[in-house]
């Protein structure tokens, strides 16, 4: 590891504890009934978003679900936006007309997050179809679940962009879970992901998704193969959630021994102790948490103060004319 | 004016936007060394190349998925579902994706992609290939919904679908497409959205789409030349927009509005239409709005049974005589 520079490490914890607070900021918020409807946190899988969101770069496409606010974070959506959109406020990246499942900063490339298990996958190849034909040389990225690999879309979706040479990437984060249900319980293979890979000649690739430098260096791989024109990869993250798949989810269902061991391997503390024996020194941690503490807690007044949209914003936009008009 | 057929303008429009426009891309199955299973696309791949005239693998969810995402960054891409039964494979697509995702980025993306599918009944294909499904889509808000009746509005709207910054299911019937009619030269554009009077009558207003049109018009003649009742007929053209205006104002005129419907009976567009018309020109009515559809049942295989429930010319007529019960040189309205 000791690749990477210095100020990229800084850079990747930085990432790494502004993901992990403002999703716990999404908790608390939660817990004070501020944020509305379901919520997927991704509190455990910070260093997957973390990662690429550092290795990609400005024009590139991220694709994510659902479980999606990191990664909409980490490709420099604002705080405000993302918790203003939690909480139904105008302030909210899509003004409260998406929530939580839909975040969206086409700006800082995030190309959306997909409620729909899958759906978001061929969307994505289609994106990386468009900078292939426009000899742009961006890559789009798309993030998705273990769960995500048994369903035909992911499949159709790898095979097309295998065929066409697609500067596409695929990045399972295997939490190993879909919403309750262990995913080797329903899978005919070991590995979800990687071991699907031959299907679409593609090599199989496992990457330790709680490493933050192993995700960023398999990420900087497999954009260089994409804008080499190479094609696809797909990688398998392994990784755990620390809570539920969804905001009401006590997730019971998981071993205590299991969930522990994963605990010890929590992709913050970790890293933390990593760049310690590398002789950073702790003040600069301390202030890059303190720093990121105190943007949380801004973001989440201005969320708090932001009013609801407005109720003619309910009639907008359907069509790209502005408006919700389907007759004269 | 050059005579084309319904099939040969698909082509012909398809060429004149892909020529003006370099962001015009076609994906589709089997439609580019194949020219299409209905011949529809021919000669496409050999003018424009296999760069922008791409065959896809049997992968509808990634055909209209990877026309979304093409399109959300800057391309115009046409992507064509074989036979419009399999849009039910690639659902997600029209009814949750591409329809939906303007409205719930609140703006960030526009979504200027053309869905072209054969749509309909008449060759004998049963129930899986055969359904018009117009109705499907229209209740989908977020997507146009575009079904032709003629050769020149087949290159005209889909021109003017594919130059649409939004997305538009365009319904080809397949049981027109060795129809013949005539084409404006030059480049033809027409405006989606508007119906069309195809010949006006002051007694009844019959309106149809896609297939329905030629039988409504048939129907006309006959209910003229026979019966002495004289017809409206309105193409319509596009579900969605919807041009109630030229419809109200027919039906105003008439007092008696019959719709022909190919889609099955429960929730076929002519449901809506009915209901615009009960609450916004009541009082202009002469009887109950009728509506002429093909039963609520999947299409048949065999050409007997298909041809007795697909609403024929025969069936319009005689639904019309029996609603208006109309009596020769009689006043209209009593
Ligand atoms: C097509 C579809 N089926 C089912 C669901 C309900 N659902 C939402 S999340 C989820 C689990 C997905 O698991 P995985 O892909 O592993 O992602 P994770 O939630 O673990 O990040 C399910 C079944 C859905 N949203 N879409
Ligand atoms: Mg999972």
């Amino acid at each position: 590891m000791e690749s990477i520079p210095l100020p990229i490490r800084l850079t990747l914890y930085k990432l790494l504890v502004e993901l992990r607070y403002c999703e716990k900021r999404a908790h608390d918020l939660f817990l004070q009934n501020l944020v509305k409807g379901t919520s997927h946190l991704a509190l455990g899988q910070e260093a997957i978003a973390a990662g690429f969101g550092l290795a990609m770069e400005k024009g590139d496409y991220t694709f994510c679900t659902y479980r999606g606010h990191h990664h909409t974070l980490a490709r420099g959506a604002p705080m405000c936006g993302v918790l203003g959109e939690l909480m139904g406020r105008q302030c909210g990246l899509l003004a409260g007309k998406g929530g939580s499942m839909h975040l969206t900063s086409v700006k800082h490339g995030v190309m959306g997050s997909y409620a729909i298990v899958g759906g978001h996958l061929p969307i994505a190849v289609g994106a990386a179809w468009s900078a292939q034909y426009r000899g742009s040389r961006q890559a789009a990225v798309a993030f998705f679940g273990d769960g995500t690999t048994n369903i035909g879309a992911f499949h159709e979706a790898l095979n097309l962009a295998a065929v066409w040479k697609l500067p596409a990437i695929f990045v399972c984060e295997n939490n190993l879970y879909m919403e309750y249900t262990p995913i080797r319980n329903v899978t005919a293979v070991e590995h979800p992901a990687a071991d699907r890979a031959a299907s679409y000649g593609l090599p199989a690739i496992v990457v330790d998704g709680n490493d933050v430098d192993a995700v960023y260096l398999a990420a900087g791989a497999a954009l260089a193969r994409a804008r080499a024109g190479d094609g696809p990869s797909l990688i398998e993250c392994k990784t755990y959630r620390h809570s539920g798949h969804s905001r009401a989810d006590p997730a019971k269902y998981r071993p205590a021994a299991e969930v522990e061991s994963w605990l010890e391997r929590d992709p913050l503390p970790t890293y933390r102790a990593r760049l310690l024996a590398h002789g950073v020194p702790e003040s600069n941690l301390t202030n890059i948490e303190r720093d990121v503490l105190a943007e949380v807690d801004r973001a989440t007044e201005a969320a708090k103060a932001s009013p609801p949209p407005a109720i003619e914003s309910a009639f907008t936009d359907v069509w790209a004319d502005g408006g919700a008009q389907w007759r004269n | 004016m050059a005579e084309l057929s319904y099939r040969d303008a698909v082509a012909a429009g398809i060429a004149q936007e892909m020529a003006r426009d370099e962001r015009v891309v076609f994906l589709g199955e089997d439609i580019g060394a194949a020219g299409g299973v209905f011949k529809t696309t021919v000669g496409l791949l050999d003018r424009f190349g296999p760069r922008r005239v791409r065959d896809t693998p049997i992968s509808e969810l990634a055909i209209l998925g990877a026309a979304m995402g093409a399109a959300m960054t800057g391309l115009r891409p046409i992507a064509e579902i074989m036979f419009s039964d399999f849009l039910a494979c690639c659902w997600d697509y029209v009814a949750n994706e591409i329809s939906k995702t303007r409205y719930m980025t609140n703006g960030q993306f526009t979504m200027p992609l053309v869905i072209r599918t054969a749509n309909g009944a008449g060759s004998r294909f049963g129930a899986q290939h055969s359904q018009s499904v117009e109705n499907w889509a229209m209740a989908i808000p977020g997507i146009k919904v575009v079904a032709p009746a003629t050769p020149a509005d087949v290159k005209g709207l889909l021109a003017a679908a594919i130059r649409d910054p939004d997305p538009v299911l365009f319904f080809e019937h397949k049981s027109l497409y060795s129809l013949k009619g005539e084409v404006p030269d030059g480049e033809h554009v027409e405006a989606l959205g508007r119906a069309k009077v195809l010949r006006r009558g002051d007694d009844i207003t019959i309106v149809a789409l896609a297939a329905m049109v030629p039988r409504a018009l048939q129907a006309a003649d006959i209910l003229q030349a026979q019966h002495g009742i004289s017809a409206t007929v309105i193409d319509l053209r596009s579900l969605v927009p919807l041009d109630t205006q030229t419809l109200l104002a027919e039906v105003t005129r008439t007092g008696r509005l019959f719709t022909v419907e190919e889609n099955p009976r429960l929730c076929g567009w002519g449901a809506e239409i009915s209901s615009i018309v009960t609450e916004e020109c009541f009082f202009d009515l002469d009887q109950p709005v009728v509506r002429i559809s093909t039963p609520h049942i999947p299409i048949p295989a065999a050409d007997a049974l298909e041809d007795a429930v697909i609403p024929s010319t025969a069936r319009i007529v005689t639904e019309v005589l029996r609603a208006v019960d109309f009596r020769p040189g009689a006043a209209r309205g009593i």
